[in-house]
């Protein structure tokens, strides 16, 4: 199964495996990670389920839709051009490796 | 149903009604007793299953092609029997219908709206305190559970200001109507013409001011998003889910701060904990108890054998106090991690009108953190029954101002 590794504010690290089908967001919540809230459950709600993607993968990953990039307007931590949603991120096997940073904040 | 099929897989049987006035007057050893007798029960008064632990409720809920809404989410199936009043277009609804719908009204309660209305709603929650102050003593649900929400959610809907006294007794027939067919649901059944003719005239467009949600609701349809004939139903989820279901979220989180003074003064400390004191309330008192769904198929769930067209009742109170999800479940405490928690639900249809309850409860609790020093409970809290919400009828209190 294909493991992500979660970069937190304060410069350390997790590392999570992942099990099929699930998003970034599922995988950091069901380890109970600190730093995703992921208040809406992964219904694209919240924006509360922040990340920062490592800059080699972001091209990897699939187009950010209208509505992700509307809610990504919201976040509680500063927008960057690699934010991204966590929960609308499905991890794959070809994003085995993947790194996310966490913001300071998520409300 | 099938009784004998459901005693032939070893699922155990219980003798217990979750819909009777004791149940309601304590669920606690019942939910226990649900949760410890097995990771699901049959109900032989009822004839359905049910799931009262955190992980087999969470599978329900995100198993939505196996337990499906569109044959009801309460005890009555569809495909049975002639539901009360024609079907919610977004919580009795499956994919892809269900998805269509629920766009529509993600958009309409979206965090950009939210960001419009927020000052709106906090500053109604300021001028709410100030009444309070003025009263010193007052009941915690009419003055304040009901009061605000009632001061702010039928004018950001955009409902005229004629009637709205229909709102709260409609949205108790709706939720006793998922209930078994007891004396509750019956009863609410009855009454509920008046209240029914009041909500349908409400949810067309020519009597929704514009800017409201309901209007939003309408100009979806210009879109092409959902038909006009979708509109006004879709509007009416709103009329039913958005106003009681707040009372009673609110009424929990100011009983709970009122019983315990420890969390009260933490928050005081605080005010940026008020989010998450609203939210603990939430998965503490479970506003909304149950829901049910319906097998679409024979499913096999934690070893139980389930055949197809049984309906499961999901307790999502108990879920949100089991042990073995939750440390010391059955303490209040602000500063939880609540995530995951499924007092809204979880997966397709938790709750659209969350951010809506969640400003509500944060601006609501803030202003009370900011300006009140004690909250006292100077008399019998009362219940008030219903089959699906649980709350108080009310809350005797006084306040020391701060
Ligand atoms: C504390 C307050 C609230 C609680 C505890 C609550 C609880 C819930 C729950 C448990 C569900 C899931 C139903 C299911 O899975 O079958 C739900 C769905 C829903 N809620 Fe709420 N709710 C609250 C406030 C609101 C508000 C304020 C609105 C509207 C503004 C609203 C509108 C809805 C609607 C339309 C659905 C159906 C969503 C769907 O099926 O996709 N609710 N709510
Ligand atoms: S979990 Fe709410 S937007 Fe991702």
């Amino acid at each position: 199964m294909p493991a992500i590794t979660f970069i937190h504010s304060d410069g350390k690290s997790d590392r999570i495996e992942t099990s099929g089908g699930e998003s970034a967001m599922q995988a950091a919540t069901r380890h109970g990670l600190d730093g995703i809230l992921a208040e809406c459950g992964g219904n694209a709600m919240c924006a509360t389920c922040h990340v920062y993607v490592d800059e080699i993968w972001l091209a990897r990953l699939p187009a950010v839709t209208d509505d992700e990039d509307a809610l990504l307007d919201g976040t509680a931590a500063e927008r960057l051009p690699n934010s991204r949603l966590s929960c609308q991120i499905q991890i794959t096997p070809e994003l085995d490796g993947l790194v996310l940073r966490l913001p300071e904040r998520q409300v | 149903m099938s009784a004998a099929g459901s005693a032939a897989s070893g699922v155990p049987h219980l003798d217990v009604d979750p819909f009777d006035m004791k149940f309601f007057a304590d669920p606690y050893p019942t939910h226990q007793l649900l949760r410890e007798a097995g990771p699901v029960v049959y109900l032989d008064k009822w004839k359905v299953y049910g799931v009262a632990r955190y992980a087999e409720v969470h599978a329900v809920l995100n198993d939505p092609a196996t337990f499906c809404s569109s044959r009801g989410v309460g005890l009555s199936d569809f495909k049975k029997e002639t539901p009360w009043r024609p079907p919610s277009l977004i919580l009795e609804a499956d994919p892809p219908a269900h998805t269509r719908t629920r766009a529509v009204l993600s958009k309409v309660l979206s965090p950009t709206v939210m960001k419009q209305v927020r000052d709106r709603f906090a500053a109604a929650a300021e001028e709410r305190v100030d009444a309070l102050i003025d009263k010193r003593s007052f009941d915690a649900i009419t003055d304040l559970a009901e009061a605000y929400p009632l001061s702010i959610f039928p004018d950001a809907l955009g409902l005229k200001a004629e009637g709205r006294e229909h709102l709260i007794p409609y949205a108790s027939v709706v939720f006793n109507a998922f209930g078994p067919p007891n004396q509750l649901r019956q009863e609410a059944i009855e009454r509920s013409m008046p209240h029914q003719a009041y909500v349908a005239e409400q949810c067309q467009r020519e009597n929704l001011a514009p800017g409201g949600f309901g209007a939003c609701i309408h100009a979806q349809a210009d879109e092409g998003a959902i038909t006009a004939t979708e509109a006004p139903l879709l509007v009416r989820s709103l009329l039913s889910a958005g106003l009681d279901t707040t009372v009673n979220g609110i009424g929990a989180a100011v009983y709970c701060l009122a019983r315990f003074p420890d969390q009260w003064q933490r928050l005081r400390g605080d005010l940026s904990l008020a989010r998450g004191a609203f939210e603990e309330a939430v998965r503490f008192e479970s506003p909304v108890q149950t829901f049910f769904r319906t097998t679409t198929r024979e499913v096999e769930l934690s070893g139980a054998r389930i055949g197809e067209g049984e309906k499961v009742l999901m307790f999502l109170a108990a879920a949100n106090r089991d042990p073995r999800r939750w440390d010391q479940p059955d303490s209040y405490d602000i500063t939880r991690r609540t995530s995951g928690h499924v007092g809204f639900g979880s997966g397709i249809h938790m709750c659209v009108g969350q951010l809506v309850a969640r400003l509500e409860g944060e601006v609501m609790l803030t202003a009370l953190a900011r300006r009140i020093a004690k909250i006292e409970i100077t008399g019998e809290p009362k219940r008030r029954f219903n089959n699906t919400l649980r709350g108080l009828d009310s809350l005797p209190v006084t306040i020391t101002p701060a």
